[in-house]
This record gives C-alpha cells, sequence and structure tokens, in this order.
C-alpha cells in the first residue's frame, strides 16, 4: 500500500532530476553561472554548483571543493570570484590565473547550507568520477548512487567501461543499478541483474531502492523485489542484533573502566570511595591539560595525546588518592562507613576546585584521528573510539591482574588484605602497602578518565555520572573479585543494550537496577562471593 | 504515665533538646504573628518557613539515626521513603486545587492537562480526600520499607550491600519519578498548591502552624524513637548492630527486629516528607536523588550517630551552615562544608553530641 | 534577620553579617518602603543562579553576565541616582534550595529585582514564592510555555520563537519529510514535542513517519539511539532529528552522531538547548552543517553584538569566551527593568511591573524587543548552522520579530487561554471562550 507515494516521489525525482538538466542543456554561458555564486543567495548557490559540475570547466572541480572548504570568496565591488588557496593565495575562479593583488580583505566567502552541501555532494560525484584516485572514484560512485540523479547513468556506463579497480567497479555497478533498477525504459533482464546486485549488497539504502520499485513494473520484477527486500530486512535484522552486542560490550566496557578503580579501593580495601568519580574527572582534566599544551606547543603531536595522558593521569589522581589516604583515610580503617563521610566532603571539594579553576562549563577534549569516525565490518559500523575503549579496557584489566598477580607489590597487598597483622609482624609495612592499594585504585580510576574524555562531558559533574553505577557493577559481581567486576559490567552493559530498544533508554535503566536490588535479595555477596573467614565482616 | 517513664529516662542533651523543640514550638509561631514587624522580638516570616523545613530535615534524620545508630542498618535510600511521603502530601495538594488551577480543571492537575491527559490515573484516587492522602504519607514509605525489609532482611543482606541496595531504590525511584509517563508530574514535580485543608498554604498563620506541627512531629518521633530504644527491644537492636550473628545464635529472630524498627522508621520519615512539602511547596524527583539520601547520612554523623538528639542537631547544623555559606560564600561554599565533613569524621568521629557527651562524663568521672 | 532565635550557628553569622553590612540592610529591617531611603543607597539586584551542582555549566555564565551589567549602569551612574550592589547567592542546582533563595533574596537582601533560574523546575519552585512577596524575576531561558505569571517576565523564547520556526525551515529549506523528535523525558521536551507533534500533522505528515524518543538526563550512551535514527532516516525521505536533548547529554549525543557518520547533509539534527557555550566542549569539525534554533547568535554582524561581545570579554578576561541566547536574554531583561525603573520613577515592584509592558530596548541582533502584556517579548528567530570553528552561522531568519506566545494553540488545554497583565483585565490565563480568568473561580 504505501508504495504508491514511493512512487509518486521517484517520478518526482526523475521529474525534478530531468528539470535541473533542462536548463543546464541550454548554452549557458559561463560568466552567468559563476555570477550566481555571487548573489548570496544559497538556491543560487546551489544552481550555479549543479550547472557548473555539468560545464565542463576545467575549473570545475577546483570551484567545487574551494566552496566546500569555504575557500570561495566573491567581490561585491564587481561580483568576481576568486579561489582562495590553502596558502591563503587568491586566484580568479574563472581562469585559474593567481592574482595577489586582488586584496583577500575586501572578499567575501560564498556560504554553504545543508542543501548547498547535497548538491556539491552530488556535484562532486560527478567531477570526480574521473579522477586518477580509486578511492575519489569510489566516493564519486557512492555520491551518485545516493543522489540517484538518472541523468548520469551515461557517464556511469562509461566509467564502468574504463575501470580496472575492482572495488570501484562494484561501486560503479551498484550505483547503475540503483538508477536502473527504478528505470522502466531498462530491459526486463537488465533491472533483474539490478536487483540481484543491490540484494547482494544488503544495505539500508539497498533496502530502500528495492522497496521503491513502482507498482505497474512487470510481475517477475516486483516479485524478485520482494524477494530480494525480505532477504536484506532479514540480513539486516542479524546485523542488528550483532550491532547490539557490541553496543553492549562498549556500554560494558565504559561500566568496568568506571568502575575496576572502584574495585580496589571499595572491593579489596573496604573504602566507599565516594570521591572515586572525582578521580576518574581529574584523569579526565588531565587530558584537557595535556591537549592544550600539545596544541599550544607541538600541534603535531596532537594524535599522540592520549599517550602522554595516560601516564600523566595515572600519577595525577594517583598521587591525589595517596595523599588522600595518608591525611584522611588511614586514620578511618575499621570504620568503613565514615570513610563514606569523609570521601563525600573529598568529592564536593575536588568537584569545586576543578570548578575553580577550569571554569564549570564543559572543556574540549579533541579525539585523535584513530579514534574518529566507524568502519565497516561485515555491515555492521564499528565506531573507532568505542573501539579502542573496549581494546583499552581489556588492556587496563590485564594490567591489574598482572600487578595483583605477579608484582611483589601484587603479593604484599594480597597479604595485607588477607590478615594484616600476619601481613605486619612478617615485616611488610602494611600502612605504604594501603597507602599505595588505594593509590593504584585511584591511578586507574586516572586513566579511566582519559579513556572517558573520549565520549562524555569534560566538566566538573563528569565523576557524579560514574559513581553510583560503578558502586553497583561492584557490589553486583562481589565486593573484592575483580572477575566479578568485569562480569558484572560487561551483562549489565548488554543486559542495558538488550534492553533499551524494547523498553526506551529510562525503563531499561530501571529495569536494571530493579534486577540488582532482586539479585542481591538471591545472593546478598553478589556474583562471586568471596569464601572463607575474610567473607564475614 | 509512659510520659513521665520516658522522662525519667532522659539524659541532660536530650532534656535540653525537648526543653528547646517545645519552646520553639511556641515562641516561634508566637513571636512571628504577635510581634509586629520591626519589633526586636519578631520571627520574619521567611525564617518560619526555614526553621519548619530544619525541623522535617530533623525529623528525616532522626528516623535514619534510629536504624543506622541503633541497629546498624546504614540505608543510602531514606530520601526515597521521605519523597514518597512528599509526593503523597504533594498529591493531596494538587487535587484541592481543583478548578482553580490555570486550565480551571476540576479533576486533573495543571500538568496533566498540557500533556494531554484526558483522565485521572488510577495512583490519584482519593486523594482529594485528607484523611486518605495522610494515610498514604504513612503507608507508601511503610509498604516500601517493609517490603524492602522483608526480603532483604531475611536473605540476610548486611552492610555495604544493604547501603548499595537502599542507594539502587531511590535510584530507580527518582528515574521512574523523572518519566512523565508515570504521571507525577516528571521533572518539574508537583508545585503551585493552594491549600491545605482550606487554609492557603502562603498565609502566614498557615506556616507558623505548620512549622508548630513540624516541631511537633519531631517531638513526637524523638518520643517513639527513644521509647524504642530503651525499652528491652532497644537492647536487641543494639545487640544486633553490634554482633548480628551471635545475636541470632541467642535465639534472636533479628530479621523481625530490623524489619520493625526499619517500618517505624521508614513512616517517620514519610512525615516528615509530608511536612515539608507544603513549607517548601514544591516536590520533584530530586529528592529520591542518592546524593539527598548521603546527606541525611552526613547530618546524623556530623550530630553524633546513635544520640538521636544529634540527628536532628546535625540536621538543623548542615543546613543553617548551607544557608549562611550559599549566601556568603556563593563560590566557595562547597570547599567549607567538604572540609566540614572531612574534619568532624577525623577529628570527632561520635559526631558533636556524642563528643560532647563523652567529654561530659568524662568530667563527672574525674574529681 | 534580626531574629529572637538565640541558638545555632545561624544566628551568630547572620548577626555579624547585620553588623558588617550597610545601613541600608538596618534601614531594610524596618520594613520601610524602599523610596523613603536615603539618596544614594546602593538597591540590590538579586542573581539566582546555581553555581554548583549540575546546572553550574550553564548557570555559571549568567551570573557573571549580570555582574558585568550592574557594573556597567554604575558607570553610567546607576538608576535614578542609585547604585546597584549585586547579591549573589548559590542555590546549587538544588530546586527547594532556590525557593528558600529566592525568598532570602526578597526579604533579607530586599532585592529590588531578581534575574536568575534556568530549569523549569527551578522557575516553578520560586514563582510561588516571587508571587506571594510580590516581587518581579527574569528567567533568560528558552522553555516550553504554559505558564505566566504576574511577576514573572519571560525574556527567553516561547516554543513558537523557535521550535516552530524551525521545524517550518526544514520544511520548506531542505524539505524534510520524516522527523525525529529526540528529547530528555522532562516537561519542557514534552511539551515542545507534543506542540510539534500537532503541528506536523495540521502540515500532513503522517503518523507513521514520526518518531519520538525520550532519554533520561545526563544520558551518555547514544549508540542505540543514533542507530536508530539512522535506520528511520534511511527509509528513503528526506529525515530531520528535532533535539531537545538537554544541556549535558548533548556532547555525547554528539560525539556519536560525529563517530557514526550522520553527517548534516544526509540527515540535519536541529537542537533548541545547543548553544555556543555547549559547543566550546566539543569538536565540532564533523557536526558543520547541523542547525540550531535561537534568537540570537554570537557570529550574529550588528554593531550591538560587536560592542556587547568586546565588553564581555574584556570583563571576564578571556578573550575566546563565547556569548549564547540566554545572555542576550538577560542583557534585553536588564535593559528593559533599567528603563522601567526610570519611567516609574521608583523601585517599588508594583510600579515597575506596571511599567515594563511596553517597553523596547534594543537587542544584539540589530532590532527592538519589546515587553508584550503577556511579559513575554518580541523576538527575531534565527536558524545556524553549526561551523567549524564552533560558532553558529545564520542560515535564515524571520522577517519581522515574533511575539512568544505563552498559551500554545497547538495544545488542547490552552488554546482558548491568552494572557494580558495590562489593568483592568490583570489576568494571565484568561480564557476567550469562556470569557473570564481562570484560577479565580
Amino acid at each position: 500500500m504505501n508504495r504508491l507515494p514511493n512512487f509518486l516521489a521517484a517520478i518526482a525525482l526523475v521529474l525534478a532530476a530531468f528539470l535541473c538538466a533542462a536548463p543546464s542543456a541550454r548554452a549557458q554561458t559561463l560568466d552567468e553561472t559563476l555570477a550566481r555564486f555571487a548573489t548570496d543567495r544559497f538556491p543560487d548557490t546551489a544552481r550555479a554548483v549543479e550547472e557548473i559540475a555539468r560545464s565542463g570547466h576545467p575549473m570545475a572541480l577546483e570551484i567545487v571543493e574551494a566552496l566546500t572548504d569555504g575557500r570561495l570568496a566573491w567581490r561585491p565591488s564587481d561580483r568576481r570570484l576568486y579561489v582562495i588557496g590553502a596558502d591563503g593565495a587568491t586566484r580568479a575562479a574563472e581562469t585559474g590565473k593567481a592574482e595577489p593583488d586582488s586584496e583577500a580583505a575586501g572578499l567575501r566567502r560564498v556560504r554553504v547550507n545543508n542543501p548547498v552541501r547535497q548538491t556539491i555532494a552530488a556535484a562532486l560525484g560527478v567531477l570526480r568520477l574521473n579522477s586518477a584516485d580509486p578511492g575519489q572514484r569510489r566516493v564519486a560512485a557512492e555520491a551518485i548512487m545516493q543522489s540517484r540523479d538518472a541523468t548520469q547513468a551515461p557517464a556511469l556506463e562509461a566509467a564502468l567501461g574504463r575501470e580496472r579497480d575492482a572495488r570501484v567497479a562494484t561501486a560503479i555497478t551498484l550505483a547503475l543499478a540503483a538508477l536502473r533498477v527504478v528505470d522502466p525504459a531498462q530491459p526486463e533482464s537488465v533491472r533483474l541483474a539490478a536487483i540481484d546486485a543491490l540484494a547482494e549488497r544488503g544495505s539500508r539504502d539497498a533496502l530502500v531502492l528495492l522497496r521503491s520499485i513502482p507498482a505497474d513494473a512487470p510481475a517477475a520484477i516486483r516479485a524478485r523485489a520482494e524477494r530480494a527486500a525480505a532477504g536484506v530486512e532479514r540480513h539486516l535484522a542479524i546485523l542488528g542484533g550483532i550491532q547490539n552486542l557490541f553496543f553492549g560490550l562498549s556500554l560494558g566496557s565504559v561500566l568496568l573502566l568506571a568502575a575496576i578503580g572502584l574495585a580496589i579501593t571499595f572491593g579489596v580495601m573496604g573504602i566507599i570511595n565516594m570521591a572515586h568519580g572525582e578521580m576518574v574527572m581529574l584523569g579526565a582534566y588531565t587530558t584537557f591539560v595535556v591537549q592544550e599544551v600539545l596544541r599550544a606547543h607541538a600541534p603535531s603531536l596532537f594524535d599522540w595525546s592520549l599517550l602522554f595522558a595516560l601516564p600523566l593521569a595515572f600519577l595525577v589522581s594517583g598521587s591525589v588518592g595517596i595523599a588522600i589516604e595518608r591525611t584522611i583515610i588511614r586514620y578511618l580503617y575499621g570504620r568503613p562507613l565514615e570513610t563514606l563521610l569523609a570521601t563525600w566532603g573529598v568529592s564536593l571539594a575536588l568537584q569545586q576546585a576543578v570548578r575553580t579553576i577550569f571554569g564549570s562549563s564543559n572543556r574540549e577534549v579533541g579525539n585523535p584521528a584513530f579514534m574518529t569516525g566507524s568502519f565497516d565490518l561485515f555491515g555492521i559500523a564499528l565506531t573507532w573510539s568505542r573501539l579502542w575503549i573496549v581494546v583499552f579496557t581489556i588492556a587496563v584489566f590485564a594490567f591489574l591482574l598482572f600487578v595483583i598477580r605477579y608484582t611483589d607489590f601484587g603479593l604484599r597487598m594480597r597479604a595485607v588484605v588477607q590478615n594484616r597483622a600476619m601481613a605486619g609482624s612478617v615485616g611488610i609495612r602494611t600502612n605504604w602497602i594501603d597507602a599505595f592499594t588505594f593509590g593504584l585504585g585511584s591511578g586507574i580510576a586516572g586513566i579511566a578518565g582519559v579513556a572517558l574524555s573520549q565520549i562524555d562531558n569534560v566538566s566538573p559533574n563528569l565523576g557524579q555520572g560514574y559513581i553510583i553505577d560503578s558502586f553497583m557493577v561492584v557490589v553486583f559481581g562481589g565486593v573484592g573479585s575483580l572477575w566479578g567486576t568485569l562480569v558484572a559490567a560487561l551483562s549489565l552493559g548488554v543486559a542495558n543494550k538488550l534492553l533499551e530498544p524494547v523498553a526506551g533508554a529510562v525503563l531499561g535503566k530501571i529495569a536494571i537496577l530493579v534486577f540488582i536490588i532482586l539479585f542481591i535479595q538471591k545472593r546478598p555477596r553478589g556474583l562471586f562471593a568471596q569464601k572463607g573467614r575474610t567473607a564475614e565482616s | 504515665m509512659i510520659v513521665q517513664r520516658l522522662a525519667g529516662r532522659l539524659g541532660l542533651s536530650e532534656r535540653i533538646f525537648v526543653a528547646v523543640v517545645v519552646a520553639l514550638c511556641v515562641l516561634v509561631p508566637l513571636a512571628n504573628l504577635v510581634f509586629p514587624p520591626g519589633s526586636p522580638f519578631h520571627v520574619s516570616n521567611a525564617s518560619v518557613v526555614l526553621y519548619g523545613k530544619w525541623m522535617t530535615y530533623a525529623l528525616l534524620a532522626l528516623s535514619l539515626d534510629l536504624v543506622w545508630g541503633y541497629c546498624g542498618i546504614l540505608s543510602l535510600g531514606h530520601g526515597a521513603f521521605f519523597a514518597l511521603g512528599g509526593y503523597a502530601m504533594g498529591m493531596y495538594l494538587m487535587r484541592s486545587i481543583g478548578t482553580r488551577g490555570v486550565y480551571g480543571n476540576a479533576i486533573l492537575p495543571d500538568f496533566m492537562v498540557f500533556l494531554n491527559w484526558k483522565e485521572l490515573p488510577y495512583a490519584w484516587y482519593f486523594f482529594d480526600w485528607f484523611g486518605y492522602a495522610m494515610l498514604m504519607v504513612m503507608f507508601v514509605p511503610g509498604l516500601l520499607a517493609f517490603v524492602l525489609g522483608w526480603f532483604a532482611f531475611r536473605s540476610r543482606v548486611t552492610g555495604v550491600y544493604l547501603s548499595i541496595i537502599t542507594q539502587a531504590v531511590t535510584f530507580a525511584l527518582q528515574l521512574s519519578f523523572f518519566r512523565n509517563d508515570m504521571g507525577f508530574g516528571g521533572n518539574n514535580g508537583l508545585t503551585d498548591f493552594k491549600d491545605l485543608l482550606g487554609f492557603p498554604v502562603q498565609a502566614q498563620s498557615t506556616r507558623a502552624v505548620l512549622f508548630a506541627l513540624s516541631a511537633l512531629a519531631l517531638l513526637g518521633g524523638f518520643a517513639i524513637a527513644k521509647a524504642i530504644v530503651s525499652s528491652k527491644l532497644g537492647l536487641v537492636l543494639i545487640a544486633i548492630r553490634d554482633a548480628e550473628t551471635r545475636t541470632r545464635f541467642l535465639g534472636y529472630r533479628v530479621e523481625r527486629f530490623k524489619l520493625f524498627v526499619f517500618v517505624v522508621s521508614a513512616v517517620m520519615a514519610g512525615i516528615a516528607g509530608a511536612l515539608y512539602v507544603p513549607q517548601v511547596g514544591i516536590i520533584n524527583p530530586s529528592e529520591f536523588s542518592p546524593a539527598n539520601s548521603i546527606e541525611a547520612v552526613i547530618w546524623v554523623a556530623v550530630g553524633g550517630r546513635g544520640t538521636l538528639t544529634g540527628a536532628a542537631l546535625g540536621a538543623v547544623l548542615v543546613n543553617a551552615s548551607k544557608t549562611w555559606l550559599t549566601a556568603a560564600l556563593p563560590t566557595l561554599w562547597l570547599f567549607v562544608l567538604g572540609a566540614l565533613f572531612i574534619l568532624v569524621t577525623l577529628f570527632l568521629p561520635k559526631g558533636i553530641v556524642g563528643t560532647l557527651g563523652a567529654w561530659f562524663a568524662d568530667r563527672r568521672g574525674k574529681p | 534577620m534580626r531574629d529572637t532565635l538565640k541558638w545555632g550557628v545561624y544566628m551568630q553569622f547572620s548577626r555579624r553579617r547585620f553588623l558588617g553590612t550597610t545601613a541600608a540592610v538596618a534601614a531594610g529591617v524596618t520594613l520601610a518602603a524602599p523610596s523613603i531611603r536615603a539618596q544614594g543607597a546602593p538597591v540590590k539586584v538579586g542573581i539566582l543562579h546555581s553555581l554548583s551542582g549540575t546546572m553550574a555549566i550553564s548557570e555559571t555564565t549568567l551570573k557573571d553576565v549580570m555582574l558585568m551589567l550592574i557594573e556597567e549602569q554604575n558607570k553610567k551612574g546607576g538608576i535614578l541616582g542609585r547604585k546597584l550592589e549585586a547579591a549573589v547567592v548559590d542555590p546549587a542546582s538544588n530546586w527547594p534550595l532556590f525557593a528558600e533563595k529566592a525568598r532570602e533574596l526578597i526579604t533579607a537582601q530586599k532585592c529590588a529585582a531578581t534575574f536568575g533560574c534556568w530549569t523549569s523546575v527551578s522557575r516553578k519552585s520560586v514563582l510561588p514564592v516571587f508571587e506571594e512577596l510580590n516581587s518581579i524575576l527574569f528567567y533568560p531561558v528558552q522553555y516550553e510555555g504554559e505558564e505566566s505569571s504576574k511577576n514573572v517576565f519571560y525574556t527567553g523564547a516561547a516554543p513558537n520563537q523557535q521550535a516552530i520556526p524551525a521545524v517550518d525551515y526544514l520544511m520548506e529549506s531542505e524539505k524534510v519529510q520524516r522527523w525525529v523528535l529526540a528529547g530528555t523525558d522532562y516537561v519542557y521536551p514534552r511539551t515542545t514535542n507534543r506542540i510539534l507533534e500537532a503541528y506536523l500533522k495540521l502540515k500532513g505528515v503522517k503518523q507513521e513517519d514520526i518518531l519520538i524518543n525520550y532519554t533520561p538526563f545526563g544520558h551518555s550512551d547514544w549508540q542505540t539511539i543514533v542507530r536508530q535514527i539512522k535506520a528511520f532516516g534511511g527509509a528513503g525521505k528526506k529525515t530531520a532529528v528535532v533535539s531537545t536533548i538537554n544541556g549535558d547529554a548533548n556532547v555525547p549525543f554528539y560525539k556519536e552522531l560525529g563517530n557514526q557518520g550522520v553527517a548534516a547533509k544526509d540527515i540535519p539534527v536541529v537542537a533548541f538547548s545547543v548553544g555556543e557555550e555547549e559547543l566550546a566542549g566539543i569538536d565540532t569539525k564533523p557536526l558543520v552543517g547541523h542547525l540550531a534554533a535561537w534568537n540570537y547568535f554570537m557570529s550574529v554582524d550588528a554593531p550591538e553584538n560587536k560592542d556587547f561581545i568586546k565588553k564581555w570579554q574584556a570583563f571576564i578576561k578571556n578573550p575566546k569566551r563565547v556569548t549564547n541566547d540566554p545572555m542576550e536574554a538577560h542583557v534585553i531583561g536588564f535593559n528593559m527593568w533599567v528603563k522601567a525603573v526610570e519611567k516609574a520613577g521608583t523601585f517599588d515592584s508594583e510600579a515597575v511591573i506596571d511599567a515594563m509592558i511596553g517597553v523596547a530596548v534594543p537587542n544584539l541582533t540589530g532590532g527592538i524587543s519589546t515587553m508584550m502584556p503577556n511579559h513575554h517579548i518580541t523576538k527575531p528567530v534565527l536558524i545556524g548552522e553549526i561551523q567549524a570553528d564552533g560558532q553558529i552561522n545564520t542560515v535564515w531568519q524571520t522577517s519581522g520579530l515574533v511575539v512568544g506566545d505563552e498559551w500554545s494553540d497547538y495544545l488542547e488545554g490552552s488554546k482558548d487561554l491568552i494572557s494580558d497583565w495590562r489593568k483592568p483585565l490583570s489576568c494571565g490565563n484568561f480564557n476567550v471562550k469562556a470569557g473570564k480568568c481562570g484560577g479565580k473561580a
């Protein structure tokens, strides 16, 4: 039933394409086209982009690219158009000749908005189809597929004929298929082949095309498209499930990252550390400071900023942790509930300190190049930042396990936790072990802050957003068990993400909390309960 | 007779406490209503509201001290009981607005009208009747405490685990009440109240009476708590606090004692919330926020855990300093408050009243 | 502040302050009418913005703007020959504390007017206090409407000054046919989305082309929702997202949008709560082209604006500090108040409230904003696109000024209501059908 509007839309699109093409078919003087850029009206700009893309003018690509980057300018006095180079040099748009004496100050940039950007993308598709760079050619083919500009079919066919690169050829075939599948002028066999190509692609835009076959198309085509669409849908559903699982793992690793420091200070040492969130926050602000310094003094190293920030954040949060332990917490051992009170006070003071130093608004922490964007893995879009956080979390967890299992410090730490008096009497300086253990937990929280700065606000409230979740994770996993924390964080993350599409974000979160409450009734000491004499406190 | 027996058991600090609260209960409304503004004995209208708010906070702290100080249950979710009591009162106040709301709808509160609700949700039925609302003020927090306690104490969830699940409860409630679909006004909560039992809530006399009622409720709460802790039951509670397993081995059904005192405490917190709402004029989900409950714990700790009077004093002291500091040092007050919490923990581990009490006992001990 | 109570820290402190401050406070104790006070004694202006807690992020700046405006006015000689003095308090993002602090500002500090609040709930919380004590509040933030109080002047946008023009723009200029209404689950997004839903349906958009999604406060994991948006937008019709997502949750939302490659040219996001301040915390390169609808942008090319930016950056001693819409609202509100006081010749709130209506002052976008009888102001509506440098450039604006409509015409309950605080009507919710003022039955 709902295919009718789609059909109408398709007709309209084709018509529109013809209408747009018609004026350009007329002999247009280039001057007229270029003058359109200088009217400072978006529809004119869009039309000018279309016209210049079809004009075959040698400067066309350069002009459109300059427009994309905001380097196209016009002079109000005579409406002449200039391209400003990346180095600031001005050249006349019409001839490409350098005109150094046209002072840049008097020029006004040609503005763009979203409709113009769309036109630009389509125009670049046309212009770059013959580019020397295979990557650009592929992008161009995809742009044409997006624009569904039927007039580009001959250009695509020509491009396909001379294409040597297999991946580009696939992209062009697909773009052609997208144009042909809705084109009633094509023979049936061609349209059926187009349907097969689209079905193989299996993406959402392919599904849209398959669904937009007009109702008056031959029955064979409609049936094939129907079948193909169903197949694509199934495929997408499976992908969606896998994608959700990844979202869950990613959320779980964020939870784990936030909670893992607490698993030490609270889980192992028994301190109800309300200032844990602020340790995370300190880590995030350390990242901010590192990036600011790099931006000012060594911009080329910016992509390595996180690498510099990691040890620094560990040191900053760790030493603040040690300072807190030495000045406050060491007087409170054996009174766990009072640590809650004191660390709450610390948390208030730290938040306000950061607010005083850095201001209360969000601070910009940039993503280095390797953490931006996403990539496609068998049709699943994975974002780099999330993926790196998962990897990073695993690394941190492994590091922590290693420290506790295999280092001398870890051995002493376990000894102190298990039997403080005995450890003391064999010569372990228990109070320094306490301080360093708290420092370790805080430091880990600090490096968690480095990672969280990539996906969340860097503001004085950063820590507050994670503290409750962190406590839930540690308690659910079982106080004192690192593996428990791992399992708890990941399972809560996945459960949350599986619930979210069904119940919505708010209800999903409530459901998880209720689940934890009920679970603790069933297993009062969490997933991985500590056994033995030390368990009963 | 009961009063006499109770009075006989009161220590010095408790006698002072009772005397002060009774005096306040009479003097503040008097000073506010009888003496004209400008007279040196006049208590300003703003102060009456403020003191009334502190009284309800004191009652909340008292109820928390009953479970934490005497039974070792550290509830990080007592704010939930307070807020539930407040919501029950708020719902009554909303219903009693009637056609005086901006949209003039006799049944639906304003926020439902402009979100295009057509029917009153079931949860709101009967709340136009004061008696029912007051019943709910006590029943809803009591029921929540009963259900939570019934499961938690039977499964022997103790210590930190119990604290964290109470925190989870209040957090879950906060998120639920945030949801507009719940029908409790979402983030904005309930506000714009007109009158309470026909008395306009903004009238000065109503405020004075509400203050007096809050002070009376505090006294009543204190009497009940004192009666509990100084009875045999109270001894068992302290035994549970200090050695739960041993008490169980002695044959006491620990979970029943805990459940009883937890429910009593929740009801007290609910009443405090109900008195709080008409005085501050708004109830919204932020009252459920875990930070609020933690703050209540801090009041108790500052005043002195396990002293009852200390809890009330702590609530008033912390809130008074907050009131003063947020105006006097608006950009620095969190440092001062944070430092206060740290210093009290380090140097006054028994809280103010506990430390003072120990000091007096010490002096009396020495010749 | 003279109390008979002799207990607690409170008394000690209040007494110290009592002794320490000027005669103005002492005079205030007697509750004398302000006009009787000695000529030249400073007049207090209350600033009620959170300086700590979750809302400090947005509100601290507004406190600074107010301090600047007061300082400037004092340089010009104050008002009616009297200097102004800022009374700053910190309501700490705590709603009941807002009410308490409002009461303190009005009764103890005797503020002639108060500028403050950001969230709707904080305004709702202080509203009864201002009405009871008959004082004046200037509220500078865009909000959901459905309110008009005698004592509040709304200098931010009502939904018709922001949301509806934005939707119009997207429909006409970007030919959007499918809509995602994404918001934080609280009253402003709920109401705005309800208004928009009604409006879209009126324009012939079908139910299946509208997706409404709510998230909790401070939501930080947007993976699922961004994917949902992508899927919804991949159905072949031009799709746009109308975002009423609240401040803090925006940064992770935009970061996720950028990372999942939702480009503005494919699925534009128009936001009503994202301004220059919020963008200052994000790398905006992946966001170029996403939209914002406000009544002011820092990039607006007007001499008043250039002047304001220069003064602001000098005042805050940071040449990179940005300005935003609520700041402009405070500028307008403050200038209006100054004018109204001068017109009334007194600081007395009753007289000033009457004098406010009709007062017109220049706004920062090159026009004149006027206080209307419904206590809302006239504003231009600007639609802007986010640029790579974190600025928002205007791509469209209303030809004239738009009057704030407090009672939405698109909501069942309020379409018959109007507000007019001029005498003799003096009513915030007059029902034109029933011909009577609500809330007084």
